[in-house]
């Protein structure tokens, strides 16, 4: 676990030219590596339907990797009218991006009542789970708002670009079937909840979802079995337990690659 | 609804809850029940969604060649491979086995 950045009151200064690079280095590399998987997504909306400018609009605009698979996942399954679902599913798959919110804008909103509304809505649209990683990692408020900037913008760049070569990629090459990108996307799920299965709680919460959205498939519309899972977090979360630190993003250099 | 209102609805949302945690007093959110459930939320709708993914067709549960990318990413996880070699792996592993008339 990193250690928790210091926040408001901490004595300021300027970071050694060796501190910053180190910072630079990570953030750019974070930002990098989870950039270029920006093409499977970009590959997985186009064959799920959506075109190449709804498939960008959700790197630019919705900008959390969790939430964009979600949503071509379940339009794809259920077309058109899974769409409601589709948005509710999005829409709490990035409550955790709220949550990581709370800790980074003790170094970010530096007097919240003087931050200008340009910049905290910047923040907000750049805070995912690599930008929270990074800076929340760095022991200083300075390394950790540099962490923060520098990560959230090296990753929208990459993220982005990628997509766009990942739609482009996919729109050429025909059914999706037979190219296996149903099974990337498979593999692409389990990639993302992989690193979230460490506490026994979000085991036991995976295990409950698994079994509800399994009984649910065939009552219920294309989409819904996945709020029906849902519900698994809320009853074991109410119940209690041990779920160690709160809301902490998972790290991108001990949780091997990071995730969007 | 068309397609492109849902993605930008779905946008929009997806930034408030960027914002909410920049805006609201960390007192109306900061329960311990809260902040579990919202925690926990992401791991179970990813069960959900790979269930949906890997084994309905429509309402009908079957078992086809997404069963075996299912089985090989969680093999490759476990090994600790990355994001992008994974999602390969289960694309060639969908795509292989319906090339040798498994689902």
């Amino acid at each position: 676990m990193p250690p928790r950045a210091m926040s408001e009151g901490a004595p300021t200064g300027e970071l050694s030219p060796e501190r910053r690079r180190a910072v630079l280095r990570q953030s750019w590399s974070v930002g990098i590596a989870t950039g270029l998987y920006g093409v499977s997504f970009g590959a997985l909306s186009v064959a799920a339907g959506l075109n190449l400018w709804q498939t960008q609009a959700l790197s630019a605009l919705m900008f959390t990797g969790g939430s964009q698979f979600a949503l071509v996942g379940i339009v794809g399954t259920g077309g058109l009218a899974a769409a409601p679902a589709a948005i509710a599913t999005a829409t709490m798959l990035s409550i955790r991006n709220g949550l990581y919110a709370l800790s980074t804008r003790r170094f970010l909103l530096t007097g919240a009542a003087h931050t200008p509304v340009v910049r905290t809505a910047a923040a907000a649209h750049l805070t995912i789970d690599e930008s929270s990683a990074v800076g929340l990692a760095q022991p200083e408020p300075q390394a950790a708002r540099l962490g923060f900037w520098h990560t959230g913008v090296a990753v929208f760049l990459f993220w982005n670009l990628m997509t766009l070569v990942g739609a482009l990629a996919g729109s050429v090459i025909g059914d999706p079937a037979t190219w296996g990108l149903d099974g990337a996307a498979v593999a692409a799920f389990l990639a993302l909840l992989w690193p979230r299965l460490k506490a026994a709680d979000a085991r036991l919460t995976a295990a409950v979802a698994t079994v509800l959205a399994l009984v649910m498939v065939p009552f219920v519309p294309a989409g819904v079995p996945v709020l029906i899972a849902a519900v698994a977090a809320v009853v074991i979360g109410i119940r209690g337990g041990t779920t160690g630190r709160l809301a902490d993003p998972p790290d991108p250099r001990t949780d091997g690659d990071p995730i969007p | 609804m068309t397609l492109t209102t849902a993605v930008l609805v779905a946008c929009a949302l997806a930034f408030a809850t960027k914002a909410v945690g920049y805006v609201v007093p960390p007192r109306l959110v900061e329960g311990e029940r809260t902040m579990r459930v919202s925690t926990l939320l992401p791991a179970a709708l990813l069960a959900g969604l790979i269930v949906v993914q890997t084994v309905a067709d429509g309402p009908a549960l079957v078992l086809d060649a997404r069963i075996g990318a299912l089985v090989v990413a969680a093999l490759l996880l476990w090994r600790g491979a990355g994001f992008i070699t994974v999602v390969i792996a289960g694309a060639v592993t969908a795509a292989l086995l319906r090339l040798i008339g498994l689902g």
